[in-house]
């Protein structure tokens, strides 16, 4: 069982945690919501809860709970620009239908 | 698929309902727009990489031009290139006069008293100009975004008065923005620093641009901003420092003080270069033409030690009129990129006797603030930890009474929103009627004080003077901008206005502009559908010659296949012109002349698929 994160994505997350200035790590989770059914959390840490798996990915901690690792397991945190656009995305090898936006995804 | 942000701890927002929010510094010389993602504020650069779009914009008969190549074109095209608009905005024709022939626009009257600018797109009002300003700030914004904005923060000097804003609305409006709050300038610049966060104190904003130079004192009392004192001087700026290093060179190099407009831009250019090398150098090679020499940072800062002067007296009177101490001020917020000048953030500490906040680039700072105010405005900070800031009015509100004197309603730093009632009564036996004139000002004599509105309270009954009861009851929203309601007690007559500032836009006025977006949208249309056609007109002729090649010779005598050819022909004659409907009208008519030859092919593929079978193979 295993997330990541790639380099560009692990940069930004730093950036914002120290823009921030708190803050522990990234949380990836997974809530039952949205046109598809689960839908991405992606949320700054402060302090961890005691059932949290951490992973650590160029020397930036993800964190996640085991509930929602069931359904991100393998999945890879990316940072990328569209156009002017530009924000997170998760590669989730486990999704087999997302809505068109991609916000919300089932397995 | 949809990019994601990083939200805070809990606040995820639901798939498709990110409310998007932004901060816009719509300055006098640059705007920016920034924005709150993944817990970081910072300013949205356009598709080069430029954060800062100049505040100009040029005008052509057809289209547009905000930014960069407007204001590179302004000495060409002066006539039709409107720079500063700022400085127009809420103001009435005989303001603009009074600023006299600096600004070379033809200024027409419009239908209200405010000034438009005749331009070869017709005239153009400050509130519209202004306006192509925030629409191209609105796009970027939503193409980095992604989506449409629910609302944004807009930022106007602490000194814009109730007519300056309503415009700045007006403008927003017109760009299709919802304005969710109007900023103090400072009061963004210490909202980027956080100082919101601290329970109380007074903070002081130093805001020192290329042309302009404000002072604002605040207060911070449980998380609401007074403005205590605004001060400044508005011909003062970096370009001054410029000018002082230019007159340095002439007089260094000898040269002749009449130099040609080309050699005195190479001038101030040189200069500029000097003045920001001296940013972090000590010392700095000025080379003018075939002139060389040494300027060191002390030679610098002597020659524009008396502007530096200039500004800390302003800033000594603004404390005072405060009626503060200046120990009492715990924080001072550099913002402006003339605060980068060294000696003016030494000489500034020294004054308030504690160390200037630079970390936040002083060019973006007020717009960094601003789109953190639109975040929590927006409603992305659920937890209700953050408190709401609060804004004060500016300047006290209040009417006209008998002798021409100002009675105030509401008085200057009161928090808005706020209503306030005060009751008045007639003077005459019988009175009818009672006219409500709306004020803005300090001063005691309605002369002095700005008119903003005036409307009549009519059918009052006949009543002994003194007798009859009118409540005026003064509304002040939370963009500042105000609605009065008169109503006689005793009768229940009852008559309102929406302060419309009287240098503000009409209502027809108004309207006249959102019909001149419609009338855009109707071309814009237009030309859509012109491309659809031709796009269907290029598919069917590449169709049509592609059959031509397979089977033109088998299926076709020579005649028919003129006839294609020559309806084809027509087809291609019309494609670049921009009639739509002759395009459509001919590709159906290409279309109908090719149907029995489509026919055709149709038929000879099916025979050469049923050649050689029988039936029962074909029923499979």
């Amino acid at each position: 069982m295993a997330i990541s994160m790639t380099e560009a994505a692990a940069n930004h997350v730093r950036r914002s945690l120290e823009g921030r200035g708190k803050g522990d790590g990234i949380r990836l989770g997974v809530r039952t919501t949205g046109c598809s059914g689960l839908a991405y959390v992606l949320e700054f840490v402060d302090e961890p809860a005691g059932e949290d798996q951490v992973f650590e990915s160029h020397g930036v901690k993800v964190i996640i709970d085991p509930k929602s690792l069931a359904y991100l397991d393998g999945t890879e945190l990316d940072f990328v620009k569209e156009g002017l656009n530009e924000g997170f995305k998760f590669n989730n090898p486990n999704v087999r239908g997302e809505c068109g936006c991609g916000e919300s995804f089932n397995v | 698929m949809a990019l994601l942000q990083i939200a805070e701890p809990g606040q995820s927002p639901q798939p498709h309902q990110r409310r998007l929010a932004v901060g816009i510094d719509l300055g006098t010389t640059n705007s920016l727009v920034a924005a709150l993602r993944s817990g970081l504020s910072a300013p949205l650069p356009d598709a080069e990489g430029r954060v800062i779009l100049p505040s100009a914009v040029r005008y052509h008969a057809d289209h547009i031009d905000v930014g960069h190549a407007a204001r590179d074109a302004a000495a060409r095209d002066p006539l039709n290139t409107v720079l500063s608009v700022k400085r127009l905005m809420g103001r009435g024709l005989a303001d603009v006069k009074q600023l006299g022939d600096q600004l070379p626009y033809r200024f027409v009257g419009g239908e209200s008293h405010m000034p438009f600018i005749d331009t070869v797109q017709g005239p153009k009002s400050p509130v519209e100009v202004s306006a192509d300003i925030l629409k191209t700030l609105r796009l970027r914004a939503e193409s980095t975004l992604g989506g449409e904005l629910v609302g944004v923060v807009i930022t106007v000097p602490a000194y814009f008065d109730d007519a300056q804003r309503q415009a700045t609305k007006d403008a927003a409006r017109l760009a299709g923005l919802n304005v969710l709050r109007l900023l103090n300038e400072p009061t963004a610049a210490a909202v980027a620093y956080g100082l919101d966060q601290n329970a109380e104190g007074v903070v002081a904003i130093y805001d020192l641009g290329g042309g302009t130079f404000d002072i604002s004192i605040l207060r911070l009392t449980g998380g609401v901003f007074e403005v205590l004192a605004t001060g400044g001087d508005s011909a003062l700026g970096g370009d001054d420092f410029d000018h002082a290093i230019a007159n340095w060179i002439v007089e260094q190099a000898d040269l002749s003080h009449d130099l040609d407009p080309g050699a005195q831009r190479e001038l101030l250019q040189t200069a500029c270069a000097a003045k920001e090398a001296l940013t972090d150098a000590d010392s700095v090679s000025v080379q003018y033409r075939d002139w060389q020499a040494q300027l060191t940072r002390a030679a610098f800062n002597a020659l524009i030690e008396p502007m530096i002067a200039r500004s800390l007296k302003a800033c000594r009177r603004a404390v005072r009129d405060s009626g503060i101490e200046l120990d009492e001020v715990e924080a001072v917020v550099m913002v402006g990129g003339s605060t980068r000048v060294p000696r003016v953030r030494e000489a500034v500490g020294e004054l308030f006797g504690r160390t200037p906040l630079t970390d936040i680039d002083p060019d973006q700072v007020v717009a960094i603030g601003a789109a953190i105010q639109a975040d929590t405005l927006a409603g992305n900070k659920r937890d209700g930890g953050e408190l709401l800031l609060l804004d004060v009015i500016p300047l006290s509100l209040g009417l006209e009474t008998m002798g021409g004197l100002m009675e105030k309603v509401i008085p200057r730093n009161t928090t808005i929103p706020v209503a306030r009632a005060q009751e008045f009564t007639t003077y005459k036996d019988g009175q009818s009627a009672m006219m409500i004139h709306v004020l803005q000002g300090e001063r005691e004599l309605i002369s002095d004080c700005r008119s903003l509105a005036r409307f009549e309270l009519r059918g009052i009954p006949a009543m002994v003077a003194g007798a009859a009861k009118i409540r005026v009851t003064f509304q002040v929203d939370a963009d500042g901008l105000l609605s009065v309601s008169a109503r006689e007690i005793g009768s229940g007559v009852e008559s309102s206005i929406q302060v419309k500032p009287s240098y503000g836009l009409t209502d027809g006025e108004i309207m006249r502009m959102l019909k001149d977006s419609f009338e855009h949208a109707g071309s814009d249309k237009v030309a859509r559908q012109l491309r659809e056609h031709q796009v269907d007109a290029e598919r069917l002729l590449e169709a049509v010659q592609g059959a031509l090649d397979a089977d033109g010779e088998r299926l076709l005598d020579a005649e028919e296949r003129l006839a294609i050819e020559q309806q084809m022909q027509d087809l291609r004659d019309l494609m670049n012109g921009t009639d739509g409907s002759a395009i459509e009208q001919q590709t159906k008519r290409l279309s109908q002349v090719t149907d029995a030859f489509a026919a055709r092919r149709l038929d000879s593929t099916v025979k050469a698929a049923l050649a050689g079978r029988n039936l029962n193979e074909i029923e499979e």
